[in-house]
């Protein structure tokens, strides 16, 4: 599949953000963190500007954006609708969640509930979003139970991980962030460790043989494409990447996104506050680049069963 | 409306495509995209017309496939390739915005412009690859089984049949009602064993195509063992006495 | 939950619907143009017309980016550049004229041969050809000596008609179809239609063809032949079925030579001749009266073999008798020709077995009465219900005639040529063997006519169009010893014989609707070469003035001084004329027209109109008024309805008569045109039941092309399986008579000239070291492009925008290729580089490439690094127009020794890997600039969009 660079930011921006929704709101609820106004402004703010930047990055993938309200009517059958449904849902809780810590300094009772529902509805619209790929049967590598794991995996881990630094430049970090971290960086990785090693083991279960029914006469093999240059599926669903750079690029993804973080975060431990930050702040950027190395191979590794008519 | 019809359409339209005489003239994929650039698709656009990477929407697509081998046992299959109108298409079930639908009355899966979005997730959810997304527009648009043909009240009757079954010189596209067991191509795809492309999908496509004939290189009719038993008989002789008048 | 939309079911259509003929091919079905807003708006085939019944092809269904390209010229061009670097200046259409008319005036004036008038792929031939004879000169030629000359001379030799599209498989009734070389042809709806039906009843069809692809992909056979040795095949199978006796005898007493007698005095001028009485009849022996007669009458018992004593006293064998020795020798054994053919021995048996079974044993009978010529009635109409059909896989080769003629005499000895389920003639064929029409131009002289038109049929030296010396006379050398029999001109030739001055310099070279420097020509370089070579000694260009038609910006634009910008299709009037080449089925003639459909929004004007308003400015006599005012001031449709070759005949067939009460031969009808659109464009007469069958010898189909002018008398037209015209010429090429060839050719000329069909190896592979280049290369063409027309067409260049060099998947492992590589690829007359693909249903020995489909970089309005120009290749570099040396030097054209067929198709290359550098196709030439006062091609083609009610302009263009 065709890796749109606004779907990548879309995933991954939204993810961190629903993921640091999440943990923030447990955090805060759960007081674990104090509901000082910066803070919560800084946190809450950082999660809404993450989520809301990706869903506007969304829509330029969109052919008409200005008529993206019509995407919340098919919640009843469609995983983006319902992604759609849900993430705007998110918002009003998440809001006022927000405007209880920044403004009121309050993060329980009445906001406190408000943070618990944000925090499920992230989690719900998360799921959302990764099922769109997963209910996907035209696409193996996308229709598999450990899709929507890796997405919430991933996204907490990157919350958690966006959390620390915050929580750190603030000087109020707990330990437990970082439990929480090194948890779900060792839980994500393992996700996507069993995810690639799901994808490579895959077999197709489609070929030229039963697409074209032709399978009875013997071995298929495509003469001629319909035309001669590449047309719109080709372009969307017949993107390759070579498979000895994927695994380049997927060593990539083990170092920045899971190794690097991971240590960072676990030596930080022990490190004086301000070197603390400054891994804290590394293991942001390292995750960032290898979570868009991440979600590029995810989209880039996926083989749409369209193109299986191109002798692909 | 991406929710599928409560029960089952009364009439299932659609095409059965005849693999045994499709000579692959694409004359079916250019009469389609005459009709419906015109039509209520339209356009079908088409991007770099006159430069390179030329590229366009087009509904149906014409592929040429080698099976079977080298040589003389092999055989050479043309296979045009448009929306089979799925009895279970996952394309119109993902659609956010109830632009895609699958008509109740013939079972027709449409696109309504007005309110696509663009996000292309219906050709995502199409195996078929039979989604055409308008990059100019920015809509998604597909084979409507000429929607605005069959039924056009501006048309006499005999025209009322899909641009690219009319246009097939080889007759090797029938357009019919599959709910009724005795239209021709019913008939036809029980005769002929008429299938499902990529069955495993489970979208159980309306359309069915018909397999090519085995080929007959055949076995030698009786006149060979003429040909061996007056070998080397005595050479004109059997003309000789042959009296026939003009 | 929302409710389903109810989109629009019933827009509006069309505000206005045509009829007229279609012409994105030379099929030329029917169609219906729904315009809508003064636009049209959808183009389907028309159900009533004979050709298409309805449907319509890849091709035909694009017409709407065809009319609309961004291609097309818009006003008449004068050269300003060098020639060739597409520099132009626009002008009126009366300075356009002026010129052409002060060029061409001052020639025919003095000599009218400096003429020299060459016609492509149009359809107006019979005018063209009527337009060169008013103007003197021999020098006139359509495109068929380079297309399929082979077909229609071997045709017309041998049976009275031809294939190509002159005749056709009876689709109803065939029960076993063997197309040979076929990929397309001008047939192009009604073979798919027929396969279609063959197929739909189980009828057996077999494709001999190196390449499997289109109809050879659906074929129940494929045949994967060695290029060249269809002959060989064809003899093998004739073989095999005299040895089995599987003849129709009956079939060849009645309808053919084959009773003929063959006078047997080896060394004596009449060798080889027919023996005949003295009102001139052939004779043959009676078996029931042991008398020699003559072999017309209908009550004789004539033997086929034997060898009988003429008056005289020299011995006369029969014809048949000549073809079963020829045939029934060892060398025409499955075993004797399976290698070369590369068909298994085993196979070429099945096939004659199954040829013998189903045309003996699974004859039909149609329960209709009918007359023979001789006035006897038959009950019943017999069918032996096999089929060929056959086209420029073979023709398009050295051998092409004979091979050809073998699959005439393998037809005639199934008794299936014009029976029920065999192949059948449209009318106007059959016509006399040969037609009696023979070519003019032995003399021209200032401000006269041709005696006659300048293309027709020579019987022996004396028809010949050659000087006392016998050196040719044609500027393309047709009817000469090179090329005795070209029945159609050598358009091949022109430009490489015009710059050699060979046998004359030419002043003015006036082209219609060829892109003679690129797909239509041999050795592209070499010819734009040719175009642009100045003569030092004058300074003028060696090919002084070229004048050009056509209605694109094609690559030949560029080599002309003078550009005459035609309409297209659907803006102009058209005549498919019984004169020229109908479209007519075999149950009954048909004719055409097409009419405006659309007015032009350009400053151009039809060529037809054009070369009647020039042959009235030049006072050429059928065109101008004794008061010397033009005689056709209405342009083309007022000589459609105007002029008459003959009286009463004239190019429409339909409605004649002054109040259009009848056809065929009838006065001028001045509502003729008016009649045929009311008609949907077309007229069409379905013959009777009973003349529909055996029209060679039918009584009442001869009466009745007799009264529609076909042919002169209703006698029976006997099939010449043993032909006496090539006999003639051999005799000259042995000494005899007075009508010597060069003494040069002779070896040639024996060797080709024979009367019976024969095999040889074709002359390119003959000439050049087999081993350097050791496969056939080969083009098709695709069903959806029309030779260099097509790219042009936004939708069809989708589809086909770049060619790849086809490798038998087995050959590219021998020769370590794969798919994607890129070979430079070889021939005695160049090399090209080009990418590769490989391929199951291929012969080995062969590789092949789409025809056309390369473009020269700039040329068709096209972006210059169009894929078509980067990609995309034409295998014309590589073919020469000219053979190698021989061994004295000289170089004959590459042409059939007896037609002058053009070789395509005898290519020899090898093929070696290459780095793929920049990924761009070898050679490349120079960039044309776009013709002047052409708008630079749209990047979105979003036509239609203004035919919906909402239509949103913000939305469509970008
Ligand atoms: N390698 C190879 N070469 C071949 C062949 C092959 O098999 N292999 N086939 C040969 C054969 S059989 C043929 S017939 C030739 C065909 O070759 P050409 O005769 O050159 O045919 P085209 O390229 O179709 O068109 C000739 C010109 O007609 C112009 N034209 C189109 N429509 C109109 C019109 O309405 N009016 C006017 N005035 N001009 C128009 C086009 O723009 C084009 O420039 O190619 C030959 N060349
Ligand atoms: N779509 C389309 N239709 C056309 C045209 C076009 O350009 N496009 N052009 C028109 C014109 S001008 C013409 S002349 C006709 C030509 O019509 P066709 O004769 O069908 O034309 P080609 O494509 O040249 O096909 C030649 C076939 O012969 C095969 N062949 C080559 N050599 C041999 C051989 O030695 N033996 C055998 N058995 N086969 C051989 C080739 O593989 C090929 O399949 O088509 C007409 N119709
Ligand atoms: S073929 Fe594709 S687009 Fe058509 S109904 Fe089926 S899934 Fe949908
Ligand atoms: S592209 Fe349009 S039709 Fe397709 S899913 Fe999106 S909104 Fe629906
Ligand atoms: S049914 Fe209509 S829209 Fe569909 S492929 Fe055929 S012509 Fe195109
Ligand atoms: S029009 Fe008919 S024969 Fe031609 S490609 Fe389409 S289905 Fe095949
Ligand atoms: S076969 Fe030729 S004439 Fe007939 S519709 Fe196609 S392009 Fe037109
Ligand atoms: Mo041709």
């Amino acid at each position: 599949m065709h890796p749109a660079y606004s779907v990548i930011f879309f995933t991954t921006a939204s993810g961190a953000g629903y993921g640091l929704l999440i943990l923030a709101a447990i955090f805060a609820v759960g007081g674990l963190l104090p509901a000082t106004s910066l803070l919560g402004f800084v946190v809450v703010g950082l999660a809404l500007g993450l989520i809301g930047g990706g869903l506007l990055s969304s829509t330029f993938h969109l052919g008409r954006p200005e008529r993206a309200i019509n995407a919340f009517s098919q919640w009843r059958t469609s995983w983006l609708s319902r992604e759609g449904v849900l993430a705007v849902a998110t918002f009003l809780p998440a809001g006022l969640f927000g405007i209880g810590w920044v403004f009121l300094g309050k993060t329980t009772g009445f906001f406190g509930w408000m943070g618990v529902a944000a925090a499920l509805l992230a989690g719900a619209t998360v799921i959302a979003t990764s099922m769109i790929y997963a209910s996907l049967s035209t696409i193996r590598q996308w229709n598999l139970a450990t899709v929507p794991v890796a997405y919430l995996g991933l996204g907490l881990m990157s919350g958690a991980v966006l959390l620390a630094v915050v929580t750190r430049l603030f000087g109020v970090h707990t330990p437990a962030v970082d439990v929480v971290a090194i948890a779900s960086i060792v839980i994500a990785w393992g996700v996507k460790l069993a995810y690639w090693t799901t994808i490579d083991r895959l077999q197709p279960t489609s070929d030229l043989g039963t697409a074209t029914g032709l399978g009875r006469f013997g071995a298929v093999r495509l003469l001629e494409q319909p035309h001669t240059e590449a047309n719109f599926l080709m372009h969307e669903m017949g993107f390759v990447v070579a498979r000895r750079h994927a695994r380049r690029l997927r060593s990539l993804a083990h170092v920045a996104l899971f190794a690097l973080p991971l240590m960072l975060t676990v030596a930080a431990l022990w490190a004086p506050a301000v070197t603390a930050a400054v891994m804290a702040v590394g293991a942001v950027g390292s995750l960032a680049v290898g979570l868009l190395v991440e979600r590029w191979l995810f989209f880039a590794e996926a083989r749409h069963d369209c193109m299986i008519w191109y002798g692909r | 409306m991406t929710s599928l019809p409560a029960t089952r359409p009364e009439k299932r339209l659609g095409l059965a495509i005849d693999l045994d005489t499709c000579v692959g003239c694409h004359a079916c994929a250019t009469n389609c995209k005459e009709w419906n650039t015109g039509g209520i698709s339209g356009p079908l656009t088409d991007v770099n017309a006159y430069a390179a990477e030329q590229h366009g929407v087009w509904f149906n697509r014409v592929f040429t496939y080698e099976v079977g081998g080298e040589g003389e046992a092999g055989r050479t299959v043309h296979f045009p390739k448009n929306c089979l109108h799925c009895e279970n298409p996952a394309c119109v079930t993902v659609c956010p915005t109830g632009a895609s639908y699958k008509r109740s009355e013939d079972g027709i899966v449409l696109v309504d412009h007005d309110k696509c979005i663009g996000c292309k997730l219906c050709s995502w959810a199409c195996p078929y690859g039979a989604r055409e997304y308008d990059e100019v527009q920015g809509v998604m648009k597909k084979c409507t089984l000429c929607v605005d043909k069959i039924y056009n009240q501006n048309l006499p009757e005999e025209d009322r049949v899909p641009a690219c079954v009319a246009a097939c010189p080889s007759k090797a596209r029938h357009f019919g009602d599959f709910a009724d067991p005795n239209s021709t191509v019913s008939k036809l795809t029980a005769e002929r064993g008429g299938y499902d492309p990529m069955p495993e999908k489970g979208y159980r496509p309306t359309s069915k195509y018909l397999p090519p004939r085995p080929g007959r290189r055949g076995a030698a009719p009786a006149a060979t063992a003429a040909t061996a038993s007056l070998e080397g008989a005595g050479r004109f002789l059997k003309w000789v006495d042959r009296i026939l008048t003009r | 939950m929302s409710k389903e939309p109810t989109p629009d079911l019933s827009p509006v259509v069309h505000d206005e619907v045509k009829y007229t003929t279609c012409y994105m091919c030379a099929c030329r079905c029917g169609i219906k143009v729904h315009l809508k807003d003064g636009m049209i708006r959808y183009i389907e085939g028309n159900k009533n017309h004979p050709i298409n019944k309805g449907v319509i092809c890849g091709k035909g269904s694009s017409g709407i980016m065809q009319h609309y390209a961004p291609s097309r010229l818009r006003k008449p061009l004068k050269r300003v550049g060098k020639r060739g670097e597409g520099e132009f200046v626009e002008i009126e259409w009366e300075e356009a004229l002026g010129l052409a008319t002060e060029w061409l005036g001052a020639i025919r004036a003095s000599d009218p041969k400096k003429l020299a008038f060459f016609t492509g792929r149009d359809q107006s031939q019979s005018l063209t050809g009527w337009w060169a004879t008013q103007f003197g000169t021999p020098n006139f030629a359509a495109h068929g000596g380079f297309c399929s000359v082979n077909m229609a001379a071997a045709g017309l030799y041998t049976i009275g008609g031809s294939f190509w599209e002159f005749g056709e498989p009876d689709w109803e009734r065939a029960k076993y179809l063997i197309l040979f070389g076929v990929a397309e042809d001008h047939d192009s709806n009604p073979i798919k239609t027929g396969l279609g039906k063959m197929k739909g009843r189980g009828a057996k069809v077999v494709s001999v063809n190196p390449i499997r692809t289109g109809y050879s992909a659906i074929a129940d056979e494929w045949l994967g032949i060695r290029p060249g040795t269809d002959g060989l095949f064809v003899m093998a199978l004739i073989h095999e079925l005299l040895h089995a006796d599987k003849i129709d005898l009956d079939y060849l007493i009645r309808y053919t030579n084959a009773p003929w007698l063959v006078i047997d005095a080896p060394g004596t001028a009449e060798h080889g001749l027919f023996a005949r009485d003295a009102a001139g009849d052939p004779l043959c022996f009676d078996q029931t009266t042991g008398r020699l007669v003559s072999a017309k009458l209908p009550e004789v018992a004539p033997a086929v073999v034997g060898s009988f004593e003429l008056p005289d006293g020299r011995q006369a064998v029969p014809s048949f008798q000549r073809i079963a020795e020829r045939y029934m020798d060892a060398a025409f054994a499955p075993e004797a020709v399976a290698a070369s053919c590369g068909i298994p021995a085993d196979t070429i048996r099945r096939i004659a077995a199954e040829l013998a079974e189903v045309a003996f044993e699974q004859t039909i009978e149609l329960d209709v009465e009918w007359t023979d010529w001789a006035g006897r009635t038959h009950s019943k109409m017999i069918g032996r219900p096999v089929a060929m059909h056959a086209m420029r896989g073979i023709s398009a080769h050295t051998n092409g005639f004979h091979t050809c003629r073998a699959i005439h005499l393998l037809q005639v000895l199934l008794g299936s040529v014009e029976c029920p389920g065999g192949f059948r003639f449209k009318p106007p064929f059959p016509k006399p063997i040969p037609p009696g029409q023979k070519p003019a131009g032995k003399t021209s002289a200032p401000n006269t006519p041709l005696a006659g038109l300048p293309l027709g049929f020579t019987t022996g030296p004396e028809d010949l169009i050659v000087d006392d010396e016998g050196r040719p006379i044609r500027i393309d050398k047709a009817y000469s010893w090179e090329a005795p029999i070209a029945s159609h001109g050598l358009m091949h030739m022109v430009i490489t014989n015009a710059w050699k001055g060979d046998p004359y310099p030419i002043d003015v070279l006036f082209m219609y609707m060829a892109n003679m420097s690129w797909n239509s020509t041999m050795n592209t370089k070499g010819v734009m070469d040719m175009l642009t070579d100045v003569d030092p000694k004058t300074g003028e260009y060696r090919i002084p003035k070229i004048i050009y038609s056509d209605a694109y910006a094609s690559e030949m634009v560029s080599y002309a001084d003078l550009i005459l910008p035609d309409t297209t299709y659907l803006e102009r009037w058209d005549c498919i004329s019984l004169l020229d080449r109908p479209i007519c089925e075999a149950d009954g003639p048909a004719d055409a027209i097409r009419h405006p459909i659309v007015e032009p929004d350009r400053d151009v004007r039809a060529f037809q109109t054009v070369l009647l308003d020039l042959g009235a400015r030049l006072k050429l006599p059928g065109m101008t008024n004794p008061d010397g005012t033009a005689k056709f001031p209405g342009g083309y449709p007022d000589y459609i309805v105007n002029h008459e070759r003959t009286p009463g005949i004239g190019p429409l067939a339909g409605w004649r008569g002054e109040n259009g009460e009848t056809f065929g031969r009838g006065a001028v009808n001045p509502n003729q045109l008016d009649a045929y659109i009311a008609h949907e464009s077309f007229w069409h007469h379905e013959l009777a039941p009973d003349q529909k069958f055996y029209k060679f010898a039918n009584k009442s189909y001869l009466d009745f092309a007799v009264k529609m002018g076909f042919i002169g008398h209703a006698d029976q037209i006997v099939i010449q399986l043993y032909s006496e015209p090539m006999q003639k010429f051999r005799l000259a090429a042995e000494g005899h008579g007075a009508i010597q060839p060069p003494d040069h050719l002779r070896a040639n000329l024996k060797a080709a000239f024979d009367p019976l069909p024969v095999w040889y190896v074709p002359h390119e592979e003959a000439s050049v070291d087999t081993k350097t280049y050791p496969l056939h290369a080969l083009t098709q063409r695709p069903m959806i492009m029309y030779h260099s027309w097509g790219s042009q067409n936004a939708w069809l260049r989708q589809i086909l925008g770049r060619n790849k060099l086809y490798v038998a998947t087995s050959k590219a492992r021998d020769l370590g290729l794969d798919d994607g590589d890129w070979v430079r690829v070889t021939s005695h007359n160049g090399s090209i580089k080009v990418q590769i693909k490989t391929m199951e249903g291929l012969n080995p020995d062969t590789v092949w490439t789409w025809n056309a489909i390369g473009k020269r970089s700039g040329s068709w309005n096209l972006a210059p690094d169009a894929p078509e120009a980067k990609k995309g290749f034409l295998l014309n570099h590589l073919i020469s127009e000219l053979l190698p040396p021989r061994s004295d030097g000289r170089r004959l054209s590459n042409s059939d020794p007896i037609t002058g067929q053009a070789a395509w198709f005898d290519l020899r290359v090898r093929i070696e890997k290459v780095a793929a550098g920049a990924e761009i196709t070898e050679p490349q030439f120079p960039t044309l600039p776009r013709v002047v006062g052409l708008d630079p091609a749209p990047a979105i083609n979003d036509y239609g969009a203004h035919f919906a009610p909402d239509h949103d302009p913000k939305r469509t263009r970008a």
